[in-house]
């Protein structure tokens, strides 16, 4: 294999969220205490649970038994002309089957209702839990993290309740019972059969330490190549306009080479690991059929008792070796917890006050006193003054960098200042009820996600008890209308997965209608309007000239022509507000905005 | 439009075998070692019938005489069957993880690469996602069954067969009595089976739902949080995921109602053997030994009988697999090299022409374009304007081919682009996307895709045109990875990138869809700047929405109603045709009125 993977995949900061080794098979105490959590509801459903499977298991282990004393007893009655015991053994192990297959029944329905509610909490409370952190966390854990913690990890719990738990409680469960049953039946042959068990715990053991390793690797190995695959077709324009394919092919070949090393490991541990308890269990069984013949042969032991003995030792042996399947899933499912563990951890910093005070009418006044904020290290504001009266529209402007976004997404508390406060009609945001705030305060960014369904579905996710007439009201208000009328299925017409069927600049606009929708005091339009075409833009700030005109209104754009029809303008650089005045004023003068304008109005034709 | 990818074929039983013969191809080369598997498996399974038989014998023979030193022999073979049991089981395990990994890897790649050279209209076509799961969870499927599930088919149903008259000739009425009882299991067994796997593609079905509220919870989270919405996003993933708990424990009730019926069956047998032996026994048919030979056979059978019903689930399972990954392997290459195809000269700069070009998408009526004609001579610009949906992009997307025409033709210094080789075409004409792609690699990789024999200098003089320096700063500067997996860049960073990685290595024919379109005003001016004297040595298609990017070209095309409706000056255009004002004259209106 030639090495055409030096470096090409580039440096990152290393994934701080993987497992840390020894963490394979103790939980670490995080994860102890979510499963704790999950659990403590159902206490009395699993000790339900482990009654059942303990009467289960001895109504099952009746049957060997009672082949046993069939052959001693029956079958020597019968041949005196006594029918009596072979009828009671059969009826005994008749109903013993039932019962043994009736308990089975309701263990597996009833541990199926308890994993499935284990796991409808815990998609809830991950689900809320993330939607209730703060964008600053959504910004430093990428999307794609926390839909795999979502979707992938959850699953793979629901994967160990579904089989793997109920597997090991049986195969342990009845391990231990036929233990007991074998020395209690012979103690001389239950010794034997139990001296293969040191060997089967060393080589338990050693798969267990190997296999942790081995089964991580695999996982991290299919991720790469699944990252690796999708976005070769989600770009796949660029990957053939580029030519990229050949190259892809070698990435690719390598990639899956190394899934196939990593898979092969965990096959070639798993064929030692089983055959080697066959092994084991084949060894002990032989021992008790020849010490068993002998003892028999000596009267020491009934022949029946001998076969009873040896087809409880298969059911000994056979278990064990799901053990190394329940292992790999015991294994998935422990890393998942303790990832999603870590994000249940996470602090929702941007907190809802505990007692918030009303604020049914915003008036929309905004005040900056003092807000300082920064990301990390790097303070974005130093520490900004600013006073916006009720129905202001300002516009922001200045270079990439001097924190206009960051100022808008304070004003609609999507951070909190570090230092200072922001007050909206002299409440500071962090005292107001959410529900106050998001009717108070709609910012409409860049990127207009719009959710599957209708665009009458998209719309109303503004205000959803809008009745369809407010709907296609905001959409006319906007200039939205014209185009959803000429779809095939107008505001019914399915917008499919993120919006594949509208364009960058319908998209924008559904969104927009979404905003009006919503009929905030405030409105925070960040590079709302950059995926418009010329002709939508113009339709765009037609409208909102009237639809401004009693709101507070924050308007960020590269393009200056937004800013003509502001009340006020702010140049900030470098945190700072370095401009602050009227349009005509400030173009007039002869500071930045002055320059900045000079500059755009060359750009135009 | 775009039709949904089509929803995988119901399995139905026809061609079943036809679907599963499909994967020859990849066993080939791997079918020593899956012989040597079978052979294995067989082997194994037979052994295991040794113990029981070997049973029935010590107790008919050493024990029922007192002959002690008859055991010594048999408990010496017991000791030889169980050992080889074991190493047969190893030998077995062992060879499948050589060959059918290897199968895995050899139809995951040959997928792959297939996918990769299909054109852009399937991938229009098919969700990445559908093909993901293809590529992962149905080859992953091929591989268990090759390894695992087509091996135990054969070997269990030998063991069934063997077994059987095994049971036939120690006693066959109680044989007979033994294989009618499988007849209501088998029958039971077939229609749960049936009813699971509607169950579980339901659960699948909604949990792909559930994936969808997910996604779209988390990427939407600024408008979520926005508006405020986070209860009702809430409440919707929560219906949905408490149909899936109420689907899902419909299938925890048909599971365990299967493995019910596999729990009590063998046990009543059980229970029909003893009354049947016993009476044979009095009766003088069978010895004791024969019983208990009888009864350890019997539970040989269990586990071959218990999983005949899955694994013939699962080559059913397989079978649509192989349909599903056939279908991506069986899909047309359209955009491909003619046979016998040899470069041609293209200058650089060359003349690009389309020539009464002509598309319509596949399964829409109305074309797109409908006979542009358009000439752009060495070295100039054209800039493209239309109103949205007037197919701009399409245009551009003819000349890499990455769409084909539907009518008249596309040519590069007069050479049809189908008569060029691919290779050839797509490293003269270069294109920097809307939408900037960036892959999850090191900015370095990023750049040069294509072009892996790009110097460092072509590097640099490419970041300076497109006013990308800015990677410098980054924390391993050029190493750092980028895109999903890695740093994330705002919008005008990522576009800068898409436009280096287009003037990279100087193109003969440069294709720039609307690429200043996220940049601020200051760094919009520079990147136009060095974007001239790039623009000046090379053949330029340039889509443009505003004046500013339009001035970068030397003449304008209008593209209207799926034709160029106007081409000229920029100047003479904003005079004479009222349309194109419409497009691109608002700005300088507003100017006006500021000013």
């Amino acid at each position: 294999m030639s090495a055409p993977t030096e470096n090409w995949r580039g440096v990152a900061t290393e994934d701080t969220e993987q497992l840390s080794t020894g963490a394979g098979i103790f939980l670490r105490a995080r994860s102890r205490r979510l499963l704790g959590e999950l659990l403590a509801p159902h206490h009395r459903a699993l000790w339900g649970l482990l009654a059942t499977i303990i009467v289960q298991n001895i109504a099952w282990l009746a049957g060997p038994f009672l082949i046993g004393v069939g052959i001693d007893v029956a079958v020597p009655a019968l041949s005196h002309g006594d029918p009596g015991p072979l009828i009671w053994i059969t009826a005994a192990m008749v109903g013993a089957a039932l019962l043994d297959t009736a308990l089975r029944y309701v263990f597996l329905t009833w541990s199926g209702r308890v994993g499935q509610a284990v796991l409808l909490t815990l998609r809830r409370r991950v689900f809320a839990h993330v939607q209730r952190l703060p964008l600053a966390f959504h910004e430093r854990y990428t999307s794609g993290k926390t839909i795999s913690r979502l979707t992938s990890d959850v699953e793979a719990l629901a994967e160990l309740l579904d089989e793997g738990l109920d597997n090991l409680l049986t195969a342990l469960f009845s391990v231990v019972t036929i233990g007991v049953v074998l020395i209690v039946l012979d103690p001389p042959l239950g010794l034997i059969a139990l001296l293969g068990f040191p060997a089967l715990l060393w080589v338990a053991r050693w798969f267990q330490r190997n296999s942790t390793a081995a089964y991580r690797r695999t996982r991290e190995t299919i991720a790469a190549l699944i990252v690796q695959f999708t976005e070769t077709f989600g770009g796949i324009r660029a990957v053939q306009a580029f030519r990229r394919e050949p190259r892809n092919d070698q990435l690719h070949a390598v990639l899956n080479e190394d899934n196939r090393r990593a898979q092969d490991r965990t096959f070639w541990l798993i064929a030692v690991f089983v055959p080697s308890v066959t092994l084991i269990g084949n060894l002990v069984t032989v021992a008790v059929l020849g010490v068993g013949a002998l003892r028999v042969l000596d009267g020491d032991l009934a022949v029946g008792t001998l076969v009873s003995f040896l087809l409880y030792l298969r059911r000994f042996y056979d278990p064990l070796q799901d053990v190394a399947m329940f292992y790999n899933s015991y294994q998935s499912a422990s890393a998942a917890l303790e990832k999603l563990s870590g994000v249940l951890e996470e602090e929702p910093t941007v907190r809802e006050p505990a007692e918030p005070v009303a604020l049914p009418e915003a008036a929309g006044e905004l005040t900056f006193d003092g807000a300082r904020f920064g990301y990390g290290e790097r303070t974005v504001l130093p520490g900004l003054d600013l006073h916006i009266p009720g129905g202001q529209t300002v516009a922001l402007v200045g270079a990439t960098g001097a924190g206009k976004s960051t100022l808008a997404r304070l004003a609609a508390r999507f951070y909190d200042p570090g230092e200072g406060e922001i007050r909206l009609d002299g409440v500071p945001l962090g005292r107001l009820a959410d529900a106050d705030l998001r009717r108070a305060v709609v910012m409409v960014t860049q990127e207009s996600f719009l959710f599957s369904g209708t665009i009458a579905d998209n719309i109303a996710f503004g205000r959803p008890q809008a009745s369809r007439a407010e709907i296609e009201d905001a959409a006319r208000a906007i200039g939205a209308h014209a185009f959803i009328d000429a779809l095939p299925d107008g505001y019914d017409t399915d917008v499919r997965r993120r919006g594949g069927r509208l364009s960058a600049g319908q998209r924008q606009l559904v969104s927009f209608a979404r905003a009006f929708l919503a009929d905030p005091a405030v409105l925070i339009l960040d590079e709302a309007t950059s995926s418009l075409d010329v002709p939508s833009e113009r339709l765009v700030q037609r409208a909102l000239r009237t639809l401004l005109a009693d709101r507070t209104a924050l308007i960020i754009a590269h393009r200056l022509s937004t800013v003509e029809f502001a009340d006020r303008v702010l140049v900030m650089d470098d945190g700072r507000i370095v401009e602050d005045g009227s349009p005509s004023d400030l173009v007039g003068g002869t500071g930045r905005f002055a320059g900045l304008h000079r500059a755009w109005a060359d750009s135009l034709v | 439009m775009i039709d949904p990818a089509p929803e995988p074929s119901p399995t139905d039983g026809r061609g079943r075998l036809s679907a599963l013969m499909r994967l020859w191809p990849f066993a080939r080369p791997y079918r020593g070692l899956i012989l040597l598997t079978f052979t294995a498996a067989l082997l194994a399974t037979l052994a295991q019938l040794a113990v029981p038989l070997i049973t029935a014998a010590v107790v008919d023979g050493p024990i029922a005489n007192h002959d002690r030193a008859g055991l010594i022999p048999l408990i010496g073979l017991a000791l030889v069957f169980g050992v080889a049991e074991a190493a047969l089981f190893f030998l077995r395990r062992w060879t499948m993880g050589k060959s059918c990994l290897r199968l895995e890897r050899d139809l995951r790649d040959t997928l792959y690469q297939r996918l990769q050279r299909l054109p852009v209209a399937f991938h229009d076509r098919w969700a990445s996602g559908q093909l993901l799961s293809r590529a992962t969870t149905d080859v992953s499927t091929v591989r268990r069954f090759v390894g695992f599930g087509a091996v135990f088919l054969v070997v269990n149903l030998v063991t069934c067969a063997v077994v059987l008259v095994l049971l036939l000739l120690t006693y066959w009425p109680l044989g007979l009595a033994v294989l009618l009882t499988t007849v209501p299991l088998s029958v039971l067994a077939m229609r749960w089976e049936k009813r699971y796997n509607v169950q579980s593609r339901q659960v699948q079905d909604q949990q792909g739902e559930l994936t969808t509220d997910v996604e779209e919870a988390v990427q939407g989270i600024r408008v979520v949080k926005s508006l405020g919405r986070s209860g009702l996003v809430f409440d919707r993933y929560d219906t949905k995921a408490s149909t899936l708990r109420t689907l899902q424990l419909k299938k925890v009730r048909t599971l365990a109602l299967l493995w019910c019926v596999f729990e009590l069956h063998p046990q009543l047998t059980l229970a029909v053997i003893l009354v049947g032996g016993a009476l044979a026994v009095h009766a003088g048919a069978l010895t004791v030994g024969g019983l208990v030979g009888f009864v350890a056979l019997f539970t040989v059978l269990l586990w071959p009988i218990l999983s005949l019903g899955f694994l013939i689930a699962f080559a059913q399972e397989t079978a649509s697999a192989c349909d599903r990954i056939g279908e991506l392997l069986d899909e047309p290459i359209t955009v491909t090299d003619p046979p016998g195809i040899r470069p041609a000269t293209i200058g650089s700069p060359a003349r690009l022409r389309f020539e009464n070009t002509g598309f319509t998408y596949p399964g829409s009526a109305e074309p797109v374009l409908a006979g542009v004609d358009l000439e752009i001579a060495p070295g100039e610009t054209v800039a493209l304007v239309g109103a949205t949906g007037s197919g701009k992009t399409t245009l551009t997307g003819l000349v890499g081919r990455l769409y084909d025409v539907t009518a008249g033709r596309v040519t590069l210094d007069g050479v049809d682009v189908r008569d060029l080789p691919l290779a050839q075409l797509r490293s003269v004409v270069a294109t920097a996307f809307e939408d900037a792609t960036l892959f999850s690699m090191s900015v370095r990789e990023n750049l040069t895709l294509g072009r892996p024999e790009a110097t460092d200098a072509d590097v640099e003089e490419a970041l300076r045109v497109a006013q990308a320096e800015f990677v410098h700063e980054l924390p391993w500067g050029l190493a750092t990875r980028i895109g999903e997996q890695g740093l994330s860049l705002s919008g005008g960073q990522r576009q800068r990138l898409a436009l280096a990685r287009a003037v990279l290595g100087r193109p003969s024919v440069l294709i720039l869809d609307d690429p200043l379109s996220a940049l601020d005003v200051h760094t919009e001016s520079l990147v136009e700047q060095a974007l001239r004297e790039v623009l000046s040595g090379t053949t330029a298609l340039v889509v443009a929405h505003r004046p500013s990017t339009v001035l970068l070209a030397d003449r304008v095309a209008l593209l209207a109603e799926g034709r160029i409706a106007a081409l000229g000056r920029h100047t003479d255009l904003l005079a004479e045709v009222p349309e194109y004002r419409d497009l691109l004259a608002q700005d300088s209106e507003l100017a006006e009125a500021l000013l």
